[in-house]
This record gives structure tokens, sequence and C-alpha cells, in this order.
């Protein structure tokens, strides 16, 4: 059973984590699961199953601390996440930078005090300054005040902007930021609007 | 009793003129200084901190710690709180630890529940039925919780952290905390595990850093002003992982109690100041 554990393990991260992936932690991982499975409800839209994780969330639950991910593992995963990307089918990723801009002052969304019928925001505020106007804003990311006057207002641009706020681990594996397309917070449309604010001439960002 | 309600009052007089002087800085937009925003919500803080309504918690706790209540009506004054039978001075500085007559480790809100069935024959799911107070309900537990963590006021956080359960308690704990899951990818690391981080204006300690984690953990619970309720450090944990898009954390449940024990014993040393106030 244990070899059969092991063999499912990609050997590059076998290789390089070696004591990360050792058996006595294995099993701690294994048995905090367990012991949060019996110590949450499922209330409102938040199920049990959001305990659960994912490829990006357990490697990056791992990698923490002192422990350093080795630039091989970063690299797969953003790479995986990469492939994870939907972009727009008609080419069309700038919207409404006025309705990105109420989107990113929304913190609503997936907790489950939320109604699930209330679209989410997209509570950028929370973590980036954006515009000068917004006083009230947190600095867990970057400061993306003059974002596309400093990078270009071109398509190449947007294209990265949209992938970013759809799936941020694809271009900084472990990063912070919620993968707002991939793990449905933002619609197509709405991911449309905050890269207006983000990208439009006319945006207070780039003012 | 009077006059403390009087001060109280005043110093809530002076905190809201503070609020409003901030509302109106708020108002004039771009062309205040962020620097002077946070100024001002500094001198909300300290005009806060004068007076503390948590008082009134503690008193009422102090009465129901002495109330026969329950099928035994008896009252919880035999209770062992972890430093033996009705110790309650600095009782708080050494949870969570392992209770052999209940064979768990127990923070103090789980260490409630089992001596109210133990002693007052409450069964478990009336001892936990309602955990956190709200508008217009006021809970025992609340109130037990300020009296008994402000008996410990003053002294130096002592988790032992070393009987089996609980060296397993705290590195299950350390798991938890950096779990990620969840629609938003979140663990309690994301926001803790930076120094000098803020969401919006509000300053986030980095619990992986000794003088963080001894600062947050020693200062719940906590009068929340803008809930007007005092919060135990069960509904921090709690309200936390709603806001990391997790389920419902059930109370004193053994993921609480193991997440707890890893916070406070990496408080050790700090020195216990609550219940205090916050925003």
């Amino acid at each position: 059973m244990k070899t059969m554990k092991m063999l499912a393990i990609p050997a590059a991260i076998l290789a390089l984590a070696g004591c990360a992936t050792s058996p006595s932690q294995e099993e701690l991982r294994a048995n905090a699961i367990a012991m949060m499975k019996v110590s949450f409800k499922e209330s409102g839209q938040a199920k049990l199953d959001r305990i659960d994780q994912d490829d990006m969330q357990r490697l990056c639950s791992q990698f923490v601390g002192d422990k350093v991910m080795p630039k091989e593992v970063s690299e797969k995963l953003e790479k995986a996440q990469q492939a994870l990307i939907k972009y727009p089918a008609d080419g069309k990723m700038v919207g409404d930078w006025k309705q990105g801009e109420r989107i990113a002052q929304s913190g609503v969304g997936k907790q489950f005090t939320d109604d699930p019928k209330t679209p989410a925001g997209g509570n950028c505020y929370a973590c980036h300054q954006l515009t000068q106007a917004e006083l009230s804003y947190g600095t867990i990311g970057p400061s993306l005040y003059h974002f596309a006057k400093l990078r270009g207002y071109g398509e190449q641009i947007q294209r990265y902007a949209w992938g970013k706020v759809y799936n941020s681990q694809a271009f900084s594996a472990c990063s912070s930021m919620p993968r707002f397309g991939h793990s449905q917070i933002l619609t197509e449309e709405q991911i449309r609007h905050v890269v207006a604010l983000l990208m439009s001439p006319d945006s207070p960002v780039n003012k | 009793m009077d006059l403390r309600r009087k001060a109280l009052r005043k110093q809530w007089g002076r905190a809201a003129r503070t609020a409003v002087a901030m509302a109106a800085l708020a108002a004039t937009g771009a062309l205040a200084q962020q620097k002077s925003a946070i100024e001002e919500i500094e001198k909300y803080r300290a005009a806060l901190g004068d007076g503390n309504p948590a008082e009134l918690w503690e008193a009422r706790g102090d009465a129901i710690w002495k109330e026969k209540r329950g099928p035994k009506k008896a009252s919880l004054e035999q209770c062992d709180l972890g430093l033996g039978p009705g110790v309650v001075r600095g009782a708080y500085t050494v949870l969570p630890r392992y209770f052999a007559d209940t064979g768990k480790v127990e923070d103090l809100e789980s260490r409630l529940v089992s001596c109210m069935v133990m002693l007052q024959g409450f069964t478990p799911e009336q001892a936990k039925k309602d955990p956190f107070g709200g508008p217009g309900k006021k809970v025992p537990m609340d109130a037990l919780v300020a009296f008994i963590t402000s008996e410990s006021r003053g002294l130096p956080m002592k988790v032992a952290g070393t009987h089996p359960k609980e060296v397993e308690a705290y590195d299950l704990g350390k798991q938890i905390f950096y779990h990620r899951g969840g629609p938003y990818d979140f663990s309690c690391a994301t926001c803790h595990g930076v120094n000098n981080q803020r969401i919006r204006l509000q300053d986030l300690p980095n619990l992986e850093n000794p003088r963080d984690a001894k600062k947050a953990y020693t200062s719940w619970p906590a009068y929340r002003v803008s809930q007007g309720e005092v919060r135990s450090f069960q509904w921090r944990l709690y309200d936390c992982f709603r806001q990391q898009r997790f389920p419902e954390l059930e109370f004193a449940s053994p993921a609480s109690v193991a997440l707890t024990m890893y916070l406070a014993k990496n408080a050790n040393g700090g020195i216990f100041d609550a219940p205090a106030i916050k925003r």
C-alpha cells in the first residue's frame, strides 16, 4: 500500500524533496486532513470537499516556512496551471473599467454566509493598490497603480493581465492570489471588466 | 458601576468623534495623504484603548462561574482548568493542555464544555449549543471566557506542549495552519505568514514571527467595537476560516484545539493582555 502511494508521487518531487515526503510527514498530513474532515461541517455553499486539495494546493502546503520549493517543481506547476487558462473565444479581453472598479471593491463571494446567487467580487483592493483615489488598500500583493502605463497597452499585456487574473499560479507558483477564472469565482464577463480596470487608458489605474 | 459607565460613555464619545474625523478625511478622497489617514486610524485605536466594555462580560462570567446550573445544580468552581480544581488565576497561560480525565488536549472553551458535562450534568450538545453571542443574545460561554482569561492578565504564556498528545496536537495544528484549500486557495499562512502586511488598512500579524505571534495571541479574546461583542479565540478561528472560504469550523472541535495549541505555544513568553478591545 505504502509502495503504491510512493509510486504515485512524481519522481522529480520525490528525489528533490526527500524528507518532505517521508512516510511520517505523509502520515501527519493525512492525519491533519482526517482531523479537519471531522472538525468542519458543511454550511450554505461551503461543502466539506473544500478541504480536499488539488495538486497546486497540496504542493504549496508542503513547501512552507524554511522549505523552499525547488525550481523544477515550481516550473512544472506553473506549466500545468498555464494549460488550464481559458482565453475568451472572441478574443475580446477588455471590458468596462467602471464595472471593473466595482468588482475590485467587492469582497463578497464563496463564504458560507454569502448568497451563492449574488455575483462574487474580486476584492482586489484587499491586497493591491490600484487607483490614487482609494486609500484603503492592502499590501499583500504589489501595487498595480499605473499597471498599463508602465507596461504598455498592447495585446500582449492584455493577454498577460487576463491570464494573471484567470490563474495566478501559472505565472508565480504558490502565489497568494486566488485563481479567479479557474476556480469560477469571477465570470468571463467580470474578468473582462477587471482587465479593463488595469488596461484601459481611461481607467483611474492609469491616470 | 455608574461612574464606570459614565467614563465609558465619555470615551465612546471621543472614539466616535475620531471616527467622524476619519470619515471626513476619507471624503476628501485623493487630496488626503495616506500617511495622515493611517495616523488618524492610530488615534482612533488609541481612543478605544482607554476603556473596555469587556469588563461587563468579565463580571457576568465571574457570577456564572459561581452559579449553580445544569441538571446537577452545581457551580463550575471545582472545574480543573489545568492548575488544579478551582484555580482560575493564570490558568489561561497553560492552555491548551492534556487532561487525564477526558484523555484529550483541551483549550479553554473545550475544557469548559467538559466541566459543564462532568460537574453540571449538561450533555455535550447542550454545553456547546450557544458558543458565540450575537445581537440581542448574550451567552454564558463568552462571559466565562472573558472572566477566566482576565484572570491571566499580566502573566507570561507558558504552554507546556510536552505530553505526547500535546506534541501531536501541535504538529497537527501546524499542518492545518499551512493547509491551502477551498475555492480561493487560502491557508492561514496566506494572510499570516509575512511581516508588515495589511488587508485593506488592517495590519496582519505574521504568526510565524515570534514577536507578532506573541502580540496577536495575547490580545484575544477581545471586545469587538464593530460587533458589540466579546469574541473568544474559538470565534477568531471560526471567522478566519469563514473568510478563508472553508466550511464552518465546529466549536471546540479537534482541529480548532490543535490549531490553538500551535498558536498558543508559539506565543510562549508573551505577556497575556486580554480581554482586549479591537475595531
